[in-house]
């Protein structure tokens, strides 16, 4: 960005030294020959212009796409986390089998034995996207494994979001401003933790699509146009296709064309832009089948439709009204108009409601509006990590300068008012409410704190290298106004602070780069499967117990074995082990989550009659305690208590806590000294010495030595723990003989 | 109070009066565009008692009946909006550009309800 500032410095000089070679110094001369070259050199300025901005784009699209490397570098060329498994089986399978086979996909292997119909309850934007890369690329006979194809899907996503950004910021503001948010959302932390090379989520093409439809939206709105508004409706739908977020767009543009009636910035071309994109966009949503009826039968998607109808009868009233020529006449009418309308819909709503025909609000779309009401209400939503509210180091961390620019760029937003600008207002100021509520949806708001902050970046860049170069052609031309008389008074100050301020411009976008660039070679590169850590003398250790455990288990066990884990880690069973979990991370099926969590939090022989309830073969769990790894399941345990207390009453939380204090060491309770977990994870951990000058039996994870060091099992054995004990895998024993 | 009806009553004939008097000055062809506009509302209503009546079992192809009405309708009123002279918004757009972007929504429109018809 700062590189594209210079860089059009460089081509005004090196053009204006050819033209003005026999005006020595300054283009001061009015002559006629000055003129007719300036002429000329203005068209070429312009061709010049779009040279450096078509390569700016084209390095900011490279950039964008190495940057992401890192994790790749760092480790290797492999799918990270949770979900993407499940979404790299998915493909695996769609690529295999074709598209039908995948659209009646009912797969066995997770859920057992509820199972799961994977084509009706998952969005296939992702998967089809990668399997038509794939097939393209087949097509042009380059042979590649279809996941390196996977693992490079959300880099060339997040490329082909600079695009959309450079678009959207030139509908919102000008050129320079859609460079500068193509620069930064192209580095952008926030964007980057969910779309670095093998982060094969929803959200690494989700963020692609929110933006182009947000952007052929707006476009729709400028123009009214209703092709720009129909390619709205397919960005709509392939947003849908992509991501549950989705439900953020069919509320915020509602709200915006609600915004936009109320302030009286009604228009002709926001009617078009609307109902087609709406009609269309609400059809087309229709055909992904997880979706389905939920555009008029779910409380989410009420908004919209209410709106459509509104827009409908303002439609109405402002055509009477222009045919009347009448006010008096015209008030009557909109006096019953509006009555009337208000009464039919609220009737209608209420209707609705009251029959059940539609559903009222989900439990998610309220944790989103109040942060309080999922810790309260469902804890399934509030025990995942990026579902917390967003501290604002987080805030800090993934934008950096953004967060001082976002209000700058609000006040120009405000400055200018337009249609364009309201929008993306509204996209900030909604997006950063939602940010703040959970950690993962920073990401939503990523793409307008860029546009908003390029904002500002450009208008201010702008105004201060006006000010500098304005000032030798001001002391020139002796016509001056008023105004620029009382500025000319100022410009030793003006020319200074100018500089100083741009230098100063400089150095906070130099810092923000550098920020960025260490932030994703640090923080948001690790696959968190394969995990790193430094040694005692600063070499790297590699912790691959996962991969180790799961590799194992596609040797070992019996092809049908059930594995029983907590639903973490079911997505990476079924797609590395290949073997059958009960519950995994698609959590729709709360009951069957809390079995197994009571499971882990019962006495060993109760949990014994669980699962063989459950047809378990072997449990799985995982122990940081050699290694010192604190996300493992002695630490979620707590939630597992939790969500098994939710449907089972027996489980209760304090049972597990001392004074309201989770320990493990000798002080523990004793419920939590003896259930399943606790067993599991320390058997025979009281024989091993950890760390030197710590006696046996010493947890690096929590820092305490364990409370029970002699851990007996009586219906499991131990079949296989990882070499740094990460992974431990226990199988169940057949029933004891009667006889 | 029967003063008040009266009033209301006087205020809604005058109102239809000068309303007529006013759309009688419409060119010919918004009239035929809102002609196509009243046909396609008609039969959303229509299909909409039909399914209070019947019941609504094939939800989706209601669904798609209702919406390739209102659809229709509502790309008819962009249509009109676009074409109409008195509109100071669209007198860049041509007829003919506003008439090709209605035939392409349109044909998105009902391949999609074909689609999601059976």
């Amino acid at each position: 960005m700062v590189g594209k500032v210079d860089a059009a410095k460089g081509g005004a000089k090196s053009l204006q030294s050819p033209a003005s070679n026999q005006a020595t110094s300054k283009p001061d001369l009015s002559s006629i020959s000055t003129t007719f070259s300036f002429k000329t050199l203005k068209l070429k300025t312009k061709q010049q212009e779009l040279l450096i901005r078509v390569t700016i784009l084209g390095l900011v699209y490279i950039l964008a796409f190495i940057t992401r490397l890192f994790s790749v570098l760092r480790y290797e060329s492999m799918i990270h986390e949770f979900d993407p498994y499940f979404n790299y089986r998915t493909t695996l399978y769609l690529t295999e089998k074709g598209f039908y086979e995948f659209w009646n996909w009912f797969d066995s292997e997770s859920w057992y034995p509820l199972g799961r119909i994977i084509g009706g309850t998952l969005y296939p934007g992702l998967m089809v996207t990668a399997a038509i890369i794939y097939w393209t690329l087949k097509f042009l006979r380059f042979a590649v494994h279809i996941r390196e194809v996977c693992v490079l899907t959300a880099p060339f996503f997040a490329s082909n979001t600079t695009i959309v950004a450079y678009f959207f910021g030139k509908e919102v503001w000008d050129s320079g401003a859609g460079l500068v948010a193509a620069a930064l959302i192209a580095i952008c932390p926030g964007y980057i933790s969910r779309s670095v090379a093998g982060s094969y989520d929803n959200e690494g093409v989700a963020i692609f699509a929110l933006l182009l439809t947000f952007y052929l939206f707006v476009k729709a709105v400028n123009t009214g146009s209703l092709a720009w508004s129909l390619a709205s409706a397919f960005g709509y739908f392939y947003m849908v296709s992509a991501w549950g977020g989705y439900v953020f767009i069919i509320n915020l543009i509602p709200l915006y064309v609600l915004v936009l009636l109320i302030t009286g910035r009604y228009s002709m071309r926001l009617y078009v832009a609307y109902n087609c994109m709406y009609i269309v966009g609400m059809l087309l949503a229709m055909q992904i089948r997880f979706v389905g009826f939920q555009h008029v039968q779910s409380g989410e998607h009420m908004a919209a439709m209410g709106v459509f109808f509104l827009i409908q009868v303002f439609y109405f009233l402002v055509y009477v009204k222009h045919m009347l020529n009448d006010t008096k006449l015209f008030q009557a009418l909109l006096r019953i108009g509006v009555t009337s309308a208000v009464a039919v819909g609220a009737i209608a709503l209420g209707l609705g409601t009251a029959s059940g025909y539609i559903s009222p609000w989900t439990g998610r779309f309220y944790s989103l509006l109040d942060p309080t009401y999922a810790k309260d209400h469902i804890p399934i939503i509030a025990s995942v990590s990026e579902h917390q509210p967003t501290a604002w180091s987080s805030f800090m961390f993934d934008f950096h300068i953004l967060l001082f620019l976002f209000p700058a760029g609000l006040y120009f937003c405000f400055k200018r008012l337009s249609d364009a600008t309201i929008f993306i207002v509204m996209y900030g100021l909604t997006s950063m409410y939602f940010a703040g509520v959970m950690v993962r949806l920073i990401l939503v708001a990523t793409p307008a704190v860029c546009l908003i902050s390029a904002i500002a970046v450009s208008a201010t860049i702008k105004n201060l290298t006006q000010a500098i170069r304005g000032k030798t052609t001001q002391t020139t031309t002796k016509a001056l106004s008023k105004q620029q008389a009382s500025l000319d008074q100022t410009i030793p100050y003006l020319k200074n602070g100018a500089t100083a301020l741009l230098l100063g411009a400089f150095y906070l976008l130099s810092r923000y780069a550098i920020h960025c660039t260490w932030v994703t070679s640090e923080a948001y590169s690790s696959p968190s499967i394969v995990l790193a850590a430094r040694g005692a003398h600063g070499q790297r250790i590699i912790f691959d117990d996962y991969r180790e455990a799961y590799f194992w288990i596609r040797q070992n066990t019996p092809s049908d074995a059930k594995i029983m884990s907590w639903w973490d880690y079911g997505y990476q069973i079924t797609a590395m082990g290949n073997r059958t979990v009960i519950v995994d991370n698609n959590t729709w099926n709360n009951t069957h989550i809390a079995t197994v969590g009571r499971a882990m939090s019962s006495y060993e022989d109760e949990a014994y009659e669980i699962m063989r309830s459950l047809d378990v073969d072997y449990v799985l769990v995982v122990f940081g305690g050699v290694t010192g790894y604190s996300s493992d399941d002695i630490n979620k345990f707590l939630w597992m208590v939790r969500i098994g207390g939710g449907v089972f009453p027996v489980i209760k939380e304090p049972d597990y806590l001392v004074n309201g204090e989770y320990r493990v060491d000798k002080g523990a309770a004793p419920k939590m000294l003896n259930c399943l977990m606790y067993k599991l994870c320390y058997y025979r951990f009281g024989e091993l010495t950890t760390e030197y000058g710590k006696p046996p039996g010493y947890d690096r994870a929590r820092g305490v030595e364990i409370g029970n060091k002699d851990v007996k099992l009586e219906y499991l054995e131990e079949a296989f723990t990882t070499s740094n004990w990460i992974v431990r895998i226990y199988k169940v024993k057949p029933p004891t003989n009667r006889w | 109070m029967g003063k008040s009806t009266a009033t209301t009553k006087d205020d809604a004939q005058a109102l239809f009066r000068s309303l007529h008097s006013a759309y009688s000055a419409t060119p010919t062809n918004l009239k035929i565009i809102d002609l196509y506009v009243v046909f396609a509302v008609f039969t959303a209503l229509i299909q909409v008692g039909y399914m209070a009546i019947v019941g609504s079992f094939p939800f989706n192809s209601f669904l798609s009946g209702v919406l390739s009405c209102v659809g229709t309708a509502v790309l008819a009123v962009c249509l009109r909006i676009q074409v109409n002279k008195e509109n100071k918004e669209f007198k860049d757009l041509p007829p003919e550009r506003a008439f090709a972007d209605f035939v392409l929504c349109n044909l998105v429109l009902h391949l999609v309800i074909m689609n999601f018809l059976g």
